[in-house]
């Protein structure tokens, strides 16, 4: 049969049901691309003997009742897996091995998969190309020397590598959205609060949300719905019933109204961005969608705003990694002061500095009001623009990026060009809403580019009808040449 | 009755102080489990041995409201007469500490769950009244104990993520005294409520002391210092005294007061500087993004108060009225729960006046001696009434009573039993008596016509050769009584 690893996860599923594959014979093969592509530094730990422990024991009995049958998963380094080094991608937690599985991936596992490794990431998710990792940078398989994005750019590599047959990552501002255009591939940030954070390290609690990454839409809607879930240990989760989003997609999207936002035509945007846009709206209408321009007045606040108060809730959430209970612990420093500056200046990395510093000083008496509470307030009118376009039209389409993939030390030396990647994506978390991004096409030299859709909360199922249909006429193959094996 | 006059002042060379105190007193929540996680709160384990990767805050980990602890907050504000808030919000307290995991506190900075509200206090100089501020719930840090180890700091995290309630008063204390009946009567109300156990030695209730000075009349306050987690109310009334002392003489040497924290040292008996108010820590509080505001239906909060138990004022309104004890024996008999349901045992069963003064008299003196709560006397309330009617009866005298007493702490037998078996029943029975007293009158002639003669002082000596030949049994008032009467004839 053909190499089983570049299947969606839906047909790979349907083979296994048809016994047309084991789940040995398939975590085997994916072992064995994983092996073959060292060069990518996708994975900062693999998981390879329980894994196929895991996988004969699928086939001595399996069922097939459950969402994820026998399907080996790779997961960003950023969610708690028990008894397995979970490190963040900082030195910082380089020793440290959770005893405790984080719900998102317990749901996985509760749904027939397990474990094939982790998946190497931004450090604490604070990047936007995977360069910040104390592990290394990640390559995109979509060419040497280009990033795949960030933060879950192990995430998105290994994807688009057929390392796994699906992943999951993490979204502050655009981690799973950005990456997933930047290599071809599909990308959820669901609701705020449809996943649990329990168990995830965590970035800015008011924005961080995993979501799946997946080859397709069908994928991607097995995949929310195993991962997601109300939570009691998490008092920011949504407690309504599960949906069953695979069963209900559909690809019939006539009549929805597409609101098409005038504030993401930016200054300076490639004129292939622009295209792939006109492109989208294109599909969308001759599926017999109708296209509403709207406003979205503050979105030009939306940055500023974002990087306020992500590194504002950062610099608290990483106060408690100073060496006292567990992770990396400076061996010098000769009272706890000196420990803890030693501990810390050691342990994390130029990015993670620079956002505690900054958000150190947005929250310093005498500032706060200035910028943080200012942020909030800004947040409030991000909201509510989107709130007021909701009231009219079903879903909003944008491109998901500014461009395509860069080449790794393009902009590392340039923070703020490194931030303007995220201008679409972030102020979907600033309003809590869901948001897809969908390969929709290449730039000249051949790299992906994705297209955004924005829903309403809770309204995932109409974002991935719609992505559904758009999958089946955009035309769009993600050409990936395994230059790395 | 005459009221005493308040008169506590820091006399200085050139004028009378008033000394001003503000208290925020922190207060363990009685709780099975931590404020945000699941861990036992009980006191005295083993070191490390109730903590929770929450209170340890490992990756990940996330806070969520344990409901009593709210209940517990909204009780205290209702037993405060404070106004309790349908919105509060959680908020993060950032600072680095060994013992403080997180590297913030969770508490409430901006919007707490109570308001303000009022304690009254009984004071010689007549009641008064203290403002409440607020009421806010926030988390306890553990214990880093430096003693163990030349080289190295242990931490103890039993204690981290436990509730505290911070109950902050307005600056309308002016004395030691007054410091001392609103501890106790804070005490008392949130024991009657079952909020907090009250208990000092294990830390369950402490304070910071804000003490200021100002001349007498002076309308203006002058500059404070907070003297930080003072455990005892004697070391409390001891740093604001050595405090306004220390600051009296600062103005009176014309220099200035700093704005700072300071420490009580309890050995040396004197407080000193901890930090100024520019090294004062910028805490960056901000709401804690991973709860959501608390919205309090106000059902809740009405059926807290339904469910409320009768508090030490009510209570002693009632006593008042319902036992006609006094004032001050009210006070007395409701200052604790346990006390009060003692009491009214007692008081069901026997005289209620009698029972007050008993109980205020030899039972007190008996649990102080012994260093007992009422909950643990050796007499019960059942007996203890028994004794009381005994007395009221005439069974017994006040003398023999105090006999039995002891003897019922002793053996733990009922006062009947000890009477009996004893013979220590009271003669009352005047044949009995006026026999015994006709014997002696005829043995002291000589000085039975003294009497008669007007050395009416003699009498006594009568009275005290009938209990000698009754052994004390002799009833006091039918003796006097048969006495005179016989004298007479």
């Amino acid at each position: 049969m053909a190499d089983i690893t570049n299947q969606s996860l839906n047909d790979i599923i349907e083979n296994l049901k048809k016994k047309k594959v084991s789940s040995t014979d398939l975590t085997k093969a994916y072992i064995k691309n994983i092996e073959s592509a060292k060069k990518l530094n996708a994975f900062v730990t693999t998981t390879f003997d329980q894994a196929l422990d895991k996988a004969k024991q699928f086939d001595k009995k399996p069922n097939f009742d459950q969402l994820l049958p026998g399907i080996p998963l790779a997961v960003k380094d950023l969610f708690c897996t028990e008894n397995i080094k979970t490190t963040a991608g900082s030195n910082i937690l380089n020793n440290f091995i959770p005893s405790y599985e984080s719900t998102v991936t317990k749901n996985l596992w509760d749904n027939g998969s397990f474990l094939l490794g982790k998946l190497n990431c931004d450090e604490f998710a604070m990047g936007s190309s995977n360069e910040t990792s104390h592990y290394g940078n990640v390559i995109n398989p979509v060419g040497d020397q280009l990033v795949p994005g960030g933060s879950s750019g192990g995430s998105s590599s290994a994807l688009a590598a057929d390392l796994t047959p699906a992943t999951i990552g993490t979204d502050t501002g655009g981690s799973i959205r950005q990456p997933a255009s930047f290599t071809g591939t599909v990308g959820l940030k669901p609701t705020y609060g449809l996943c649990s954070r329990w168990g995830i390290v965590a970035f800015a609690s008011s924005l961080d949300q995993a979501g799946p990454m997946t080859k397709t839409i069908k994928d991607c809607a097995i995949m929310l719905e195993s991962m997601s879930g109300f939570d009691e240990k998490d008092s920011t989760s949504i407690n309504k019933k599960k949906e069953q989003y695979s069963k209900n997609l559909k690809d019939n999207i006539k009549g929805l109204k597409i609101g098409i936002p005038k504030e993401y035509r930016v200054d300076n945007m490639p004129k292939e961005i622009d295209e792939l846009w006109e492109k989208g709206k294109k599909i969308l209408k001759d599926l017999g969608a109708q296209l509403i321009d709207i406003s979205l007045p503050h979105t030009k606040y939306a940055l500023p705003t974002y990087y306020i108060v992500a590194p504002a809730e950062a610099s608290s959430n990483l106060a408690r990694y100073d060496g006292v209970r567990y992770g990396y612990r400076s061996k010098q420093g000769k009272d706890l002061i000196e420990m803890y500056e030693k501990t810390r200046s050691e342990g994390f990395g130029d990015e993670v500095k620079r956002r505690i510093l900054i958000g150190t000083y947005v929250l310093s008496s005498g500032y706060y009001d200035a910028y943080y509470l200012k942020a909030q307030k800004v947040r409030q009118l991000i909201k509510k623009d989107f709130d007021d376009s909701f009231t009219k039209i079903d879903a909003i389409l944008t491109p998901s990026t500014p461009s395509s993939a860069f080449k790794i030390g393009e902009k590392t030396n340039d923070p703020v060009s490194m931030y303007l990647n995220d201008i679409f994506t972030v102020p979907v978390n600033l309003a809590g809403l869901p948001a897809l991004s969908l390969p929709a096409g290449v730039d000249k030299k051949g790299f992906p580019l994705g297209l955004q859709l924005i829903g309403k909360a809770l309204d995932e199922q109409k974002i991935l009808n719609i992505g559904y249909a758009f999958e089946k006429n955009c035309g769009f193959k993600n050409e990936i040449k395994k230059w790395w094996s | 009755m005459s009221k005493e006059k308040f008169d506590y002042f820091i006399k200085g060379e050139k004028g009378k102080y008033e000394v001003v105190i503000g208290l925020e007193v922190h207060a363990q929540v009685l709780s099975k489990s931590k404020l945000f996680s699941g861990s036992s709160t009980k006191f005295g384990a083993d070191p490390n041995n109730q903590v929770s990767l929450i209170d340890s805050a490992f990756p990940g980990m996330l806070p969520v409201i344990n409901e009593e602890c709210v209940k517990q907050a909204i009780r205290t504000g209702l037993g405060l007469n404070a106004k309790i808030n349908n919105y509060s919000v959680f908020d993060r307290k950032n600072y680095f500490y060994a013992d403080l995991p997180q590297g913030y506190q969770i508490s409430q900075y901006k919007n707490p769950i109570v308001g303000e509200g009022k304690v009254l206090l009984d004071m010689p100089y007549g009641s008064k009244e203290i403002g409440i501020e607020r009421l806010h719930l926030e988390q306890d840090a553990g214990k880093s104990i430096h003693d163990m180890d030349p080289s190295n700091t242990y931490v103890d995290l039993n204690r981290s993520g436990i509730a505290l309630m911070e109950i902050v008063s307005k600056p309308d204390l002016r004395s030691p005294d007054e410091v001392n009946a609103y501890i106790k009567k804070l005490r008392s109300i949130m024991r009657y409520l079952g909020t907090c156990d009250g208990n000092m030695q294990e830390g369950s209730l402490r304070a910071d002391v804000n003490v200021s000075v100002r001349k007498e009349g002076d309308t203006n306050f002058g500059t404070r210092c907070e003297i930080k987690n003072v455990n005892s109310i004697k070391f409390m009334q001891m740093a604001i005294e050595y405090e306004a002392a220390r600051q009296v003489e600062l103005i009176e040497n014309g220099e200035k007061i700093d704005q700072e924290t300071r420490l009580f040292d309890t050995k040396k008996n004197e407080t000193r500087s901890m930090r100024s108010k520019e090294d004062a820590h910028d805490y960056r509080y901000f709401p804690d993004p991973d709860l959501l505001p608390l919205k309090l239906e106000q059902k809740l909060i009405n059926d807290l108060k339904k469910s409320l138990p009768e508090l030490p004022d009510k209570k002693k309104e009632r006593f008042v009225k319902e036992y006609g004890l006094n004032a001050y024996e009210a006070n007395v008999l409701v200052s604790e729960k346990e006390i009060s349901d003692y009491y009214e045992e007692v008081a069901k069963l026997s005289d209620k006046k009698l029972a007050a003064t008993w109980m205020m008299g030899d039972l007190f003196a008996m649990l102080n001696d012994r260093g007992l709560d009422i909950s643990k006397s050796p007499i019960s309330a059942k007996h203890f009434a028994e004794l009381v009617q005994a007395i009221k009866s005439g069974e017994i005298s006040g003398r023999i009573a105090k006999e039995v007493f002891e003897i019922m702490v002793e053996s733990g037998d009922n006062p009947k039993k000890i009477i009996e078996s004893k013979g220590m029943k009271q003669q009352s029975d005047p044949k009995e008596l006026e026999k015994m007293i006709n014997e002696i009158l005829s043995k002291n002639k000589d000085k039975v016509d003294q009497y008669k003669a007007g050395k009416e002082k003699l009498f006594g000596f009568f009275v005290g050769q009938v209990m000698k030949l009754s052994g004390g049994k002799a009833n006091p008032q039918l003796t006097n009584e048969i006495l005179k009467k016989l004298l007479k004839g």
